[in-house]
């Protein structure tokens, strides 16, 4: 007979518990009778996904999108991580910076997004720089956190071997801070997406994922806003995985205790 | 005639903040070679001291001379142990007693020979792969030895290296220090150790001096030459001359504090 739940291992758990949601999805549609442009049942956009697949729309449009996050997290990556460790290192440069960090995050990216337009000329690099400022303090935060984490009995050590301060950049903190940094670069690439998401909203110029979820709104093509938000969690989770495969690599004495 | 001390501390004193007041006009003095541990109430500076001779602070006042030269100059880097091993846990057991020659820039090939002997000596060839969370906390602490000599240090700098074992891992790992001490000297590289330890049998045990030390602020008060005959065995510590060392050297501490 069936094994409880719990003791299923995940290949299992997942198709399982996505198929059950599907199913329930799909009663409630049919058993609630709303119009498709409500509330679209997943055989409508499977319908709609297969039809956008074919004509090479849903491809092109991903592209495109995929092309604006990938340059957002890692030109994020590339900012924080040096502004971190300064931060972290120089109690000056942090009193004269964070302040103006902090009350940055106060602002809601979506609000600083259109003055990105007006300075940013290009299309494509206002979208990406509005992931980049997603992305960033995430990770900013977190090389803060992973470099104050560093155990300061192993800077004593390192002082009393004689290391240099490369050497103990490169043998005590970047390994150190690297698990904490790691889980900050998580965070950053699903924000990622939504960054990018918000910089093709405020500049919905005739491609991207974001613009055609802007016109399948207008169009009340509401099976097609699901296939587009079904794309975006993908592109989400792929990423997200990624970050856990390179965790995975880089962190392998983790695992062993 | 008289060798040069290894290590030389002049009308040391040592404040924080400029204002508490650590240590106060320390004098000592440590041929090369020898075995001194230090033993005091908690809160005597006995760790402050040890730091200042590693090099790790500067003295507010006074010097601090290891081989002739202050500590943060002298060309040979120190080997030290702490009371938590300060194991790196993203290395194995083998790269952990490597940093030290790694840091000096030999390469793997180079310093696998003396990272071999070494786990040997400590009794851990067969966890060179392990990872420091896997080994109990004596495993751990013989690791941070074998680290501590890597790099052929005329300095070991002991700070309560055992004080976080049970007693019985303790003694074994204070008699394998013993031995490893021998065999460095036997070797004709005369190893000079700093130990600073709580418990007053094992300071007694292990050294040709023990130092005693006051606390608020910190001075030593006495020093406990040991005369017993090396190499100690466990069963010397239920001799009566071994006995008269620790009361010597416990009375010193009590008077202190009854006073």
């Amino acid at each position: 007979m069936f094994a409880p739940l719990r003791s299923q291992p995940v290949w299992v758990i997942i198709p399982v518990s996505l198929l059950l949601f599907l199913l329930g999805w799909h009663f409630f549609v049919s058993l609630g009778g709303y119009d498709r442009f409500i509330l679209p049942g997943p055989l409508d956009v499977v319908r709609q996904f297969n039809l956008v697949i074919q004509d090479g729309r849903l491809l092109r449009h991903t592209w495109i999108t995929v092309s604006e996050i990938l340059p957002g997290l890692f030109i994020g990556l590339l900012v924080a991580t040096p502004l971190g460790y300064l931060l972290a290192k120089s109690p000056l440069a942090e009193r004269l910076i964070s302040p103006y960090l902090i009350a940055s995050q106060a602002i809601p990216v979506i609000a600083i997004a259109p003055l990105l337009t007006i300075w940013v000329q290009s299309v494509y690099w206002s979208r990406v720089l509005v992931a980049v400022l997603v992305v960033f303090f995430p990770i900013l935060v977190n090389v803060v956190a992973g470099m104050r984490a560093v155990p300061s009995e192993l800077y004593d050590l390192m002082r009393a071997l004689r290391a240099t301060s490369w050497q103990v950049f490169r043998k005590l903190e970047l390994p150190s801070a690297l698990p904490i940094v790691l889980a900050g670069l998580r965070v950053g690439a699903t924000l990622s997406v939504i960054g990018a998401l918000v910089g093709e909203f405020v500049q919905p110029k005739s491609q991207g994922l974001g613009f055609l979820l802007v016109t399948a709104r207008y169009q009340f093509k509401t099976d097609l806003v699901f296939v587009v938000l079904i794309t975006l969690a993908i592109i989400a989770l792929t990423l997200y995985g990624a970050v856990i495969l390179l965790e995975k690599r880089l962190l392998r004495w983790q695992s062993k205790s | 005639m008289t060798a040069p001390p290894f290590i030389q501390v002049n009308r040391l004193s040592q404040s924080f903040d400029g204002e508490t007041r650590v240590l106060q006009n320390i004098n000592l003095s440590v041929p090369a070679g020898a075995f001194v541990t230090l033993v005091g109430p908690s809160g005597a500076g006995k760790s402050t001291l040890l730091r200042l001779i590693a090099g790790l602070l500067t003295p507010t006042s006074g010097q601090v001379l290891v081989a002739g030269q202050p500590p943060h100059l002298a060309g040979d880097p120190i080997g030290i142990v702490f009371q938590q091993h300060n194991l790196m846990p993203w290395r194995t057991v083998y790269d952990n007693v490597r940093l030290p020659l790694e840091l000096k820039g030999l390469s793997r090939a180079e310093s696998e020979a003396r990272v071999l002997e070494l786990l040997a000596l400590v009794g851990l060839h067969g966890f060179a792969q392990n990872y420091p969370a896997q080994l109990s906390g004596g495993m751990a602490q013989r690791v941070a030895l074998a680290r501590a000599l890597a790099h052929q240090p005329a300095l070991l700098l002991l700070d309560e290296p055992f004080g976080a074992l049970d007693a019985l891992t303790r003694e074994r790992m204070g008699q394998e220090l013993l031995r490893i001490w021998h065999a460095r000297v036997w070797h004709a590289h005369p190893i000079t150790v700093f130990m600073v330890t709580h418990s007053i049998p094992e300071a007694v045990f292990l050294a040709d001096e023990v130092i005693v030390m006051s606390e608020l602020p910190g001075r030593i008060i006495n020093h406990v030459p040991v005369a017993l005959p090396r190499p100690r065995t466990v069963e010397m510590q239920a001799a009566p001359e071994f006995q008269a060392y620790v009361t010597r050297v416990r009375a010193s501490i009590e008077a202190r504090l009854h006073l």
